[in-house]
């Protein structure tokens, strides 16, 4: 096991709160290469206790990377420099003796931060709950092995519902656009034979929300995919665009909703 | 007087549910959005049970802790979830499960309610599929299947290592259509901190607002607790970080019975401790020991590399020691043979952790097999340690990971509270002493999406509770309670952080109250927990105010409970004279080292009562065994 300790400088954004101005304040750390870049944090806040301060708000639950809770904006990327993971997979390993690391929250408009590291990302769920849904009671299920669906098929739906709603790629995007995270959801239900009857008044709610909140266009930089701790594909985008066009094209009925 | 009454109904076991489903009490469907009822909690059980109650037309209030209902722990569980479908053809039943369930929790579960759980896997998986839950299939476009432990069928589905997120996915998402059309309202960042019972009947809940610090009041013709277990009682375990026992012992201290709280299971395949520093511990899901070969070396104080450590120099001690089960060993088994070899001296370099090999395994089904299979879970293993389990064994330790014990639930999910319904890993009802791998996802689905929804309607027709406004004295009262509790953790400015006496809690519950316990050991940890509980009153610092988001203030008030409960897992510990399960103690075992299980005397449920000064008043429900006889519980 590693004993060498690495002595870290950090940059931590505190903001008492949504309507005040927020600022970098300094930190000295000492760390194990073999904590994770939370448990840093942890020894940093219960430094901070011990001395009768206000520790940093940051968030995470599951520190398994699977949640979704924890994400922080590390030296300018969200979930910091190692691919494919999220904030809490993160090990001080990956540091150097003598960094600088700045620690930011997820910026976005429809993001608003409530506290320090701690943002409000409720607006997910909103989009989620205009149709990110199969309408299916509990009662009348058949046979789960009635529907037969081809290995590749349920595959791909998979890959897109593996996302854990963390919303970096909103955080990566200039445009702060939630495309990645919204077209994943419907592709994860518009590629599934249960998903099919609402399929197109699905993409035209969800995306309706999604605008109204305030999220931002797609311009294809692909920061989202880039920085996405599941490495969710920005192929959906594409799929859900051809979508939402033919739920345009059909839209007869769904001028009521 | 509590008298216990679990009220399972007569008849051959087959047949009890469907005959007291038919026997429960209805409520018109024009009546139901009538009736509030809160939900605690968004995992698998309390999700499942929002959207299903809502479906039905009542009028839900849920609460979760969380800034979204998706967070909730469930969401973590790697490997599936059991259901007896025998899609595979090899001898699989509701009997079987039933059976298999009730033996691996070394007979101190409730027959009829595992009975019960079994009956409705099958629907579960329906449900799941007909939500979009995309799991794993064979090239006809069939699902698939895999082994867990304590199992010798393939009943388990799966969906690749993130069984629990793509469940909870499906129950928030049907959550999430019943928000959109009304009959859900979701509150969340709301922690609830108290329940409050008028006339003996639970009538709504005090939550605290994590944003703007509130205390908000909540009232409800009936309450349902959907809030988990609570290993992180050990500091260091596989829950998250926020899971907490708050909501149901603070109910307990209101006069629900808390039952069997020593069983906690320990699981057998988590990362090894790497230091001072560490928030948690992370599981590595069971089902790698398909195909995984657990082993350490025969020598004591082995310093060599594991790939340095010939064949015939190592001891694969799950298969030798049980040959029918070999590395799907129960967990409770299985992480007791660790801490065994462990303390022999024959652990990874002499230390806290056995190997888990895939060598073999690659060598028979090709790394692509293996990818498939366990990729994302050797990634994850990669990240952490830095090593690459396809080169190098993986090193493993048991952990925390789950409570059996929860509080006291009849037939109907209902505590001994009217009004107070318990669901999932909250309450003890289906496990026993120990549960078997990819049974909490079974038991939280079942609970909410095909128990309560039967069972609520009855006690709402039965009891036709009313709804007290919530500016009743009782509410005040309760209120008040909580915002003093409050007031005083902020005041007390002590030398001490939370976490620092969290961790000094959770070493005396793992050294004496956890994987191995013995009379001596339970009775020091019993002063040393009220002794820390005095300091914590004295010499805790909570910085920061109650007015706005206070992380720190949320985690005292958890530990409070934390170092309540301790003291009655010891206590209920110390009053099972024997072994069994999870629950091993010293004292009672075979000369082989096996459990020595004391049926005369103990084939009970321990129902705890809270009586002021930290007394509790012990209450107990005899269990029957009609149908699987008592037999020492053998595995070799």
């Amino acid at each position: 096991m590693e004993t060498k300790i690495l002595k870290l400088k950090l940059k931590i954004w505190r903001q008492k709160n949504a309507n005040s101005v927020g600022s970098f304040v300094d930190y000295d750390v000492s760390v194990s290469p073999d904590a994770s870049f939370l448990e840093m944090l942890d020894e940093l806040n219960n430094k901070l206790e011990s001395q009768g301060l206000e520790p940093v708000v940051f968030e995470s639950d599951c520190r398994e990377g699977i949640c979704g809770t924890c994400g922080l904006v590390i030296n300018g990327q969200p979930h910091g420099p190692i691919p494919r993971i999220a904030t809490c997979q993160l090990h001080m390993r990956n540091f150097k003796d003598g960094d600088t690391i700045w620690i930011e929250p997820f910026r976005a408009k429809a993001f608003p931060v409530i506290k320090d590291l701690m943002v409000d990302r409720s607006g997910f769920d909103k989009i989620l709950q205009a149709g990110g849904y199969i309408s299916a009671n509990v009662g009348g299920a058949q046979d789960a092995n009635m529907i037969p669906i081809p290995k590749d098929v349920a595959s791909e739906a998979f890959d897109a519902a593996a996302c854990i709603g963390c919303g970096a790629c909103v955080a990566a995007c200039k445009n702060a656009s939630a495309m990645l995270f919204v077209s994943a959801k419907i592709s994860h239900l518009g590629l599934l034979p249960q998903g099919q009857p609402e399929r197109y008044r699905r993409v035209d709610r969800m995306i309706k929300v999604m605008d109204e909140l305030g999220f931002g266009s797609c311009t294809n930089t692909y920061a989202c995919e880039a920085e996405c701790p599941k490495g969710i594909s920005v192929k959906f985008i594409a799929r859900m665009n051809r979508d939402y066009i033919a739920a345009k094209l059909k839209s007869k009925t769904l001028e009521q909703v | 007087m509590i008298k216990l009454e679990s009220k399972v109904p007569s008849g051959n076991i087959s047949e009890k549910w469907t005959n007291h489903k038919f026997n429960l009490k209805l409520i018109n469907p024009a009546n139901k959005r009538k009736y509030t009822i809160i939900v605690v909690g968004t995992g698998l059980a309390g999700a499942s049970a929002s959207a299903t109650l809502g479906e039905l037309g009542y009028n839900v209030l849920t609460f979760t802790f969380h800034d979204s209902a998706r967070r909730a722990h469930s969401i973590a569980a790697q490997g599936g979830i059991n259901a007896a479908k025998n899609y595979q053809n090899d001898g699989d039943s509701v009997y079987r499960l039933f059976y298999d369930t009730v033996k691996g929790g070394d007979f101190r579960a409730r027959e009829a309610n595992v009975y019960r759980l079994a009956e409705v896997s099958g629907n579960i998986i329906d449900q799941c599929v007909s939500q979009g839950v995309p799991f794993a299939r064979e090239y006809g476009g069939l699902l698939d299947n895999r082994s867990f432990g304590g199992a010798q069928v393939s009943r388990t589905f799966y969906a690749r290592g993130q069984t629990g997120q793509q469940l909870l996915i499906g129950a928030v998402a049907s959550m999430n259509r019943q928000i959109d059309l009304g009959t859900v309202k979701l509150f969340t960042r709301r922690e609830m901190l108290d329940l409050v019972v008028i006339d003996g009947q639970a009538k709504g809940i005090v939550v605290r607002n994590l944003v703007t610090g509130e205390i908000e009041k909540y009232s409800a013709h009936a309450v349902v607790l959907a809030t988990g277990g609570y290993s992180n009682v050990f500091f260091l375990s596989t829950n998250a970080m926020n899971c907490n026992t708050t909501a149901i012992w603070r109910s307990h201290k209101r006069g629900a019975l808390f039952a069997n709280p020593c069983f906690t299971q320990i699981h057998p395949t988590c990362l090894p401790l790497h230091g001072e520093s560490q928030s948690k511990l992370t599981l590595m899901s069971e089902s790698l020991r398909n195909d995984g070969r657990v082993w350490v070396s025969k020598i004591k104080n082995d310093m060599r590399q594991p790939n340095d450590i010939p064949e015939e120099e190592r001891d694969y001690y799950l298969e030798r020691k049980y040959p029918s089960f070999g590395n799907l060993s129960p967990r409770d088994i299985s992480s007791r043979a660790a801490k065994e070899v462990c303390d022999e001296g024959r652990g990874v370099l002499g230390g806290e952790a056995v190997y888990l090999d895939f060598r073999d395994a690659i060598k028979r089904l090709g790394r692509n097999v293996i990818e498939e299979r366990y990729g994302n879970l050797f990634e994850i293993y990669e990240t952490i340690t830095g090593d690459n389990p396809y080169q190098v064994p993986m090193k493993i330790y048991p952990a925390p990971h789950y409570t059996m014990g929860g509080l006291w639930v009849d037939y109907n999910l209902m505590s001994n509270l009217p009004g107070l319904f318990v669901l999932g890993e909250a309450n003890f009802s289906d496990h026993g002493a120990n549960r078997l791998g990819a049974s909490a996802l079974m038991q939280g689905l079942a609970d909410g999406y095909f128990i309560i929804p039967y069972t609520m309607g009855d006690y709402l027709a039965s009891y036709k509770p009313t709804l007290v406004d919530t500016s009743h004295p009782e509410f005040e009262k309760v209120k008040n309670e909580v915002q003093e509790t409050t007031k005083k953790l902020l005041s007390i400015k002590g030398k001490r952080t939370v976490d620092d006496i969290h961790k000094q809690l959770g070493r005396i519950m793992w050294d004496k109250v956890g994987m191995a316990r013995n009379e001596k050991g339970l009775k020091e940890a019993i002063s040393q927990i009220r002794n820390l509980r005095e300091e914590f009153w004295t010499s805790v610092n909570v910085p920061g105010s109650g007015d706005d988001v206070n992380q720190t203030l949320e985690r005292a008030g958890r530990l409070i409970d934390y170092l309540e409960l301790g003291e009655l897992m010891a206590i209920d510990a110390l009053n099972r004279n024997e072994s069994c399960g999870g629950h091993f103690r010293e004292e009672y075992q075979y000369e082989d080292g096996e459990a020595k299980r004391d049926d005369e005397n103990y084939s009970y449920v321990a129902a705890w009562e809270f009586k002021e000064n930290f007394n509790w008043e012990l209450h107990k429900e005899n269990l029957v065994f009609e149908y699987v006889k008592p037999a020492v519980r053998s595995y070799k």
